[in-house]
């Protein structure tokens, strides 16, 4: 795929001066809008997850006027609901050493020094409002008989600042804004669209002035105007079909904008989760995660041999081999995500995996049974333990579990400054939906604090400042029908090819691949056959889908097919990206570019940067965001 | 396996609808009831037939969008489970299986398997939150909350909003949703100040939007996948009671 | 309904007691009956306090049957579709009888007034001494009265073991904590009833009391 390189980005609009006063500076210099005027001014938000439901609810409490959309039936049901583990707080309420400047130096460092020191600060000083604003709505945290708030430490951190309710964190915090954001709904002031999933952006004299939504139910397409557009529309890790993300989630809403041009930063950082259900079978539809915390007790390992097919029980202790002990003796079962995704990746291909197709290690309990008793055991982990069992119908108390790596979160996302504003004036970015703050690599627990740092704090601010302009008059009529005409043509091409495979062997197909050769371990030879591989399936995809039903009704394969599509473009740029960034980072392994140990090596002479893509017809254009460090030192990340 | 699926089939809100069955071979006991009706849906749509529609979206069991009722159960006998959670091993070979939608006045068929459940929106709309505009919390620490009413909270806030409850309600009553809000935000002190009026004011707004009156059967928290006990509408009526009589 | 079951409940528990006095004997009996005639004599006219407490336990009856109607007319109306296959998940039958449980209740309540109250179909009539009605009512050789009344009373321990639960469940006093001693009590209260009620006309129908 040819590229062409444009202009670097110099300005990603970040406020000068000592880094703690970034943010107060900004939202000093922000212009405030007339409170009468707020009403006059809308805003369309599509996306109720944590940072949607959050900048909803938000921004129809300041008074303006909202609207609100999502694909579900209710926007209760975003993927958002479905966070296990916890939400990160520089609240430092141990008294263990934490701090807003330690949440901020682990985030940059954990994210491979590839994200953007001033957000991630401002992510590190909002984390304590989050935890403020969720008590307030009634969030039921975990709490310790003193009636405090009890924490955890988190996906390898080293201060327990992980604040969680159970192991249905993002559920609560979820529920939480919905129910700030139904509120609204009934003040009046957010109008709320279910089952509505939208398929482009209207530009108009160079701004976002609304969107074009299908009603999933009746078909009909509609236009929806606005002074200012937000999209929070989640991750894309459903481009490998497989993954733990909701059978729903999408790139449409953020594809579309990015064909409208809005640039999209850093598709090729995905993140692999090391605990999740390994595949049972050709029909599995979708990968469930296993909460990290099992590795706090659970040694990880495989046999010594090649196809040892004995029982796990069956095969003595000096013919296992506990390979994260092992490789890594410091931090041993709890190296960080990448590191555990890849080492577990490598011993399958050594031919030294478990369970159906050999994709699959062990989780092993039986030490922790041994030394805490099973109750403590169950006490910690049952309802893990029981979904395990409820999934595979194997009982993790008697027979080791069995995990594999699945794609979980995505770093990439729409480029967007620091006021959360994409490269179209007018269009915000925010939650997953954006290229965040996470850097080439996401901490456990830091995508919730940004989803909600973005929705209730930083949003409503910076929009502001642009509103402050509106409203912005009337909206161009060829510009809305252009963008209705090219939603209708694509679903008609959808429906007129009628012909003999279904929408979804198509994903299938296009996400083994995307896992093969731009997974967990990407090479240049495996980068191009994709590039090679994807435009020829999607090809075959517009000769050769066969989609039922019409478009003016409730119809599910129309709406798969429409997703798949996007994905398939979306495949290509991120291989492209892949290919272009030849260091390893994060994420993001490069088997060329690895150190003496096969540890990640970066290139920061040549990539400390963002890579942000801009869509062209003949082809995509690179601009690069220089990264600069001026906090933290950059160092290369050892686990040893 | 090999299975018999009575399914019901509804092209719209306005078509009568009626039960279909059909065929479905090879199925693997390691299946998902979901994968189950997905192999199946892949076949239909080959065959040029309407594949069935069904609302599914986590399939993890938290998002609360799946829901059927299998052979006669909101999300089929095995307990604390959703239909997304629930495997084929669960299913004898050979058997046959009914599978409808929730039925119910206030969830009307949008298609097939897939119905609105918008009111329950509505309830919550009507006041289930606390009016807390975002910017305006003390600090979290402020207000200690005992360990045992977080945990009872808790329990009632773990509903998914599925419906299952209604589902099976002999009355079509929504009495265990509307009463694990209640419940939920009454437990806390951050709840206190809107206890009463969120009570009534839920609680009208669930007999407006055509719902049943509850009996106290106990047919909800049998299907209930999240087991939100009955204690929950007992604490709901004491509540409705006490706003009502001031 | 929590409120007029409660009342009927009350009622049904003196009317027990009451009833248990022919054990006592037929004059006791009657004295008790002639009593609940002249409470609160001569403050009240003859039968004033009774009058009130029938028009109590009728406006009872009557709220209740008309909660049940509007309750089950709301059940249906809010499932106008009904499952091809429904099967029951929660424990206990209790429960489904609720309403067949009532109707077949009133019916009897209805006969019942007929018979010993009215006397109208009372082998002794109407002008008779309410003991002497209520040991000819189940002399021997009408077996078959005693039978409705067994059938009757069974029926309304059923009806009350998961009503009076029920009612406190409605009235907002259940929680799990206590719930293990609602229903015991709720059983216990209806075992009581079944008992108390049945005991007389068994008594009468097996020549124990004549
Ligand atoms: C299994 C799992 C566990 C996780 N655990 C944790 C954890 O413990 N801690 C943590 O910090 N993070 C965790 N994450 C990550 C985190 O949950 C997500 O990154 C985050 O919730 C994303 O929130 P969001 O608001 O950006 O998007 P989402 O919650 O994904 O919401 C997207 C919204 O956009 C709407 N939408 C999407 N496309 C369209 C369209 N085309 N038209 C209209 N509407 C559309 C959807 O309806 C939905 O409302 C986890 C993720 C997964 C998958
Ligand atoms: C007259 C005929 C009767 C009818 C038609 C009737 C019908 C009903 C119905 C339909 C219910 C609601 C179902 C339920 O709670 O599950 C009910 C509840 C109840 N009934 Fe009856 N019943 C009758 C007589 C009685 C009598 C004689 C008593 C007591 C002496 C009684 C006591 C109760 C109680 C305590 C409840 C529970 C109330 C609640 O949960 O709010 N009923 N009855
Ligand atoms: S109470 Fe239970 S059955 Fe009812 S909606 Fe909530 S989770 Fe579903
Ligand atoms: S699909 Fe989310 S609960 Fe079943």
């Amino acid at each position: 795929m040819k590229y062409t390189e444009g202009p670097e980005i110099r300005d990603a609009k970040a406020p000068s001066g000592p880094i703690e006063e970034r943010w107060e500076k900004r939202k000093f210099s922000a212009k405030l809008v007339n409170p009468a005027n707020k009403r006059k001014l809308n805003v369309i938000v599509v996306g109720t997850g944590l940072a949607g439901g959050s900048a909803a609810a938000t921004l129809g409490e300041l008074g303006y006027n909202v609207k609100s959309f999502c694909y579900q039936d209710s926007p209760r049901r975003a993927h958002s609901i479905a966070a296990q583990g916890g939400i990160n707080a520089a609240k430092n309420y141990r008294g263990d050493g934490d701090s807003i400047y330690r949440l901020f130096y682990d985030t940059v460092k954990g994210g491979d020094f590839r994200a953007r020191e001033s957000n991630v600060y401002r992510l590190a000083q909002v984390s304590v409002n989050i935890i403020d604003q969720a008590v307030a709505q009634g969030v039921p945290f975990a709490r310790e008989y003193g009636g405090l708030l009890d924490t955890r430490s988190f996906g390898g951190a080293q201060v327990s600042r992980t604040f969680y309710a159970r192991g249905q964190t993002g559920q609560q915090l979820l529920l939480g804004a919905y129910q700030a954001l139904e509120r609204q709904v009934a003040a009046g002031t957010v109008t709320m669209h279910t089952r509505h999933e939208m398929l482009d952006v209207i530009v108009s004299d160079g701004r976002a002035r609304g969107v074009i939504v299908r009603d999933m139910v009746t078909g009909e397409i509609e236009r929806h105007l606005a002074d200012a557009v937000v999209l929070a529309t989640g991750g894309y890790g459903n481009v490998f079909f497989l993954s733990t993300n909701a059978k729903g989630c999408n790139t449409t809403a953020i594809w579309r904008a990015h064909e409208r041009g809005a640039y999209f930063a850093n598709p090729c950082y995905t993140q692999i989760h090391p605990t999740c259900i390994p595949v049972s079978g050709e029909y599995q539809s979708k990968l469930t995660l296993m909460s990290e915390s099992l590795r706090n007790d659970g040694r990880v390992w495989v046999p010594l041999r090649k196809n040892d097919t004995r029982a796990p029980g069956d095969i003595p202790d000096d013919e296992r081999d506990y390979y994260l002990e092992r490789i890594y003796p410091a931090f041993g079962n709890l190296v960080p995500r990448d590191i555990a995704s890849r080492a577990a990746k490598n011993v399958c291909d050594e031919g030294r995996g478990v369970g159906p197709g050999g994709l699959g290690v062990y989780l092993d309990f039986r030490d922790a049974i041994n030394r805490l008793g099973r109750d403590a055991v169950e006490k910690k982990y049952g309802n893990l333990f029981e979904m395990y069992e409820r999934i595979t119908g194997e009982n993790p108390y008697d027979v080791p579990m069995r995990i594999y790596p699945a794609v979980h979160y995505t770093m990439g996302g729409l480029w967007v400054d620091y006021d959360l504003q994409s490269t179209i004036p007018g269009l915000f970015v925010i939650g997953e939906a954006n290229f965040s703050d996470h850097g080439a690599n996401r901490l456990g627990a830091s995508a919730l604090m940004q989803g909600l740092a973005d929705g209730y704090f930083v949003l409503p601010t910076t929009i502001g400042d642009y509103l402050a302009a509106g409203p912005f008059g009337e909206v161009d009529e060829a510009a809305i029908a252009e963008a209705e005409l090219k939603v209708r043509n694509k679903i008609d091409r959808l429906l007129s090819v009628n012909g003999t495979r279904t929408p979804d062997s198509f994903h299938r197909e296009l996400g083994k691949l995307m896992w093969d050769y731009c997974g967990m371990e990407r090479t240049e030879e495996s980068l191009r056959k994709a590039l090679e591989r994807i435009p020829e399936l999607r090809e075959e995809f517009w000769q050769n889908v066969k989609v039922t039903g019409t478009a003016e009704e409730l119809n599910q394969v129309l709406e798969r097919a429409g997703r798949v599509a996007d994905f398939f473009d979306l495949a290509e740029l991120m291989c492209l990206d892949a290919l272009v960034r030849t260091e390893s980072c994060g994420g993001h392994f490069r088997a060329e570019s690895q150190d003496a140990d096969g540890e990640a090596l970066r290139d920061d002479e040549n990539f400390a940067h963002v890579s942000a893509w801009e869509w062209g017809a003949d082809g995509p254009i690179l601009h690069k965001e220089p990264l600069e460090y001026e906090y933290v030192k950059m160092t290369q990340r050892s686990y040893k | 396996m090999n299975l018999t699926l009575k399914v019901w089939r509804q092209s719209g809100p306005s078509d009568k609808g009626r039960m279909v069955t059909y065929k479905v071979e090879d199925v693997s006991p390691d299946m998902s009831f979901l994968e189950m009706l997905d192999v199946l849906n892949e076949r239909l749509i080959l065959e040029g037939d309407d594949p069935i529609a069904f609302d599914h979206d986590c399939r993890e069991g938290i998002c609360g969008m799946c829901g059927m009722v299998i052979n006669g159960v909101a999300h089929g006998e095995q307990r604390a489970t959703t239909t997304c959670q629930l495997h084929m091993r669960h299913f004898e070979d050979g058997a046959t299986i009914t599978i409808e939608p929730w039925r119910a006045a206030p969830f009307p068929v949008v298609k097939d398997l897939v119905v609105d459940r918008s009111a329950f929106d509505r309830i919550i709309q009507a006041g289930g939150f606390v009016s807390v505009p975002a910017g305006s919390a003390p600090d979290a620490h402020s207000i200690p909350v005992r360990k045992e009413d977080a945990d009872a909270a808790f329990d009632a806030a773990t509903c998914i909003g599925c419906g299952a409850c209604v589902a099976a309600c002999p009355n079509g009553s929504a009495s265990l949703f509307t009463a694990a809000k209640i419940t939920h935000l009454s437990l806390l002190p951050q709840g206190q100040p809107e206890r009463l009026s969120r009570a009534k004011a839920m609680v009208d707004q669930m007999d407006a939007e055509g719902f049943g009156g509850c009996t106290n059967t106990g047919e909800c928290t049998a299907v209930c996948p999240k087991g939100i006990p009955l204690d929950a509408i007992a604490r709901m009526n004491a509540d409705y009671l006490k706003a009502n009589a001031k | 309904m929590a409120v007029t079951g409660a009342v009927m409940v009350l009622f049904l528990v003196l009317h027990m007691l009451g009833n248990l006095k022919i054990f006592l004997g037929k004059d006791s009996f009657n004295e008790y009956a002639h009593a609940l005639r002249t409470l609160l004599e001569p403050l009240l006219p003859y039968r004033t306090v009774l009058t009130v407490l029938e028009v109590v336990l009728v406006a009872s009856v009557v709220l209740h049957m008309w909660a049940a109607i509007s309750l089950s007319r709301r059940a249906g109306k809010a499932r106008p579709v009904k499952y091809v296959a429904k099967k029951s998940q929660a424990a206990g039958y209790t429960t489904h009888i609720m309403r067949w449980g009532g109707v077949t209740i009133a019916l009897f309540v209805v006969w019942h007034l007929l018979d010993l109250t009215f006397g109208v179909v009372n082998p002794k009539g109407f002008d008779s001494a309410p003991a002497d009605r209520m040991i000819a009512g189940f002399e021997p050789s009408r077996w078959w009265v005693t039978l409705i009344y067994i059938v009757a009373v069974v029926m309304v321990g059923l009806h009350l073991r998961h009503g009076v639960w029920s009612a406190v469940q409605t009235l907002g006093w259940a929680n799990s904590t206590r719930n293990k001693v609602l229903r015991l009590s709720a059983g216990l209260l209806s075992a009581v009833l079944v008992i108390g009620f049945l005991a007389p006309p068994l008594a009468i129908t097996f020549g124990v009391v004549k």
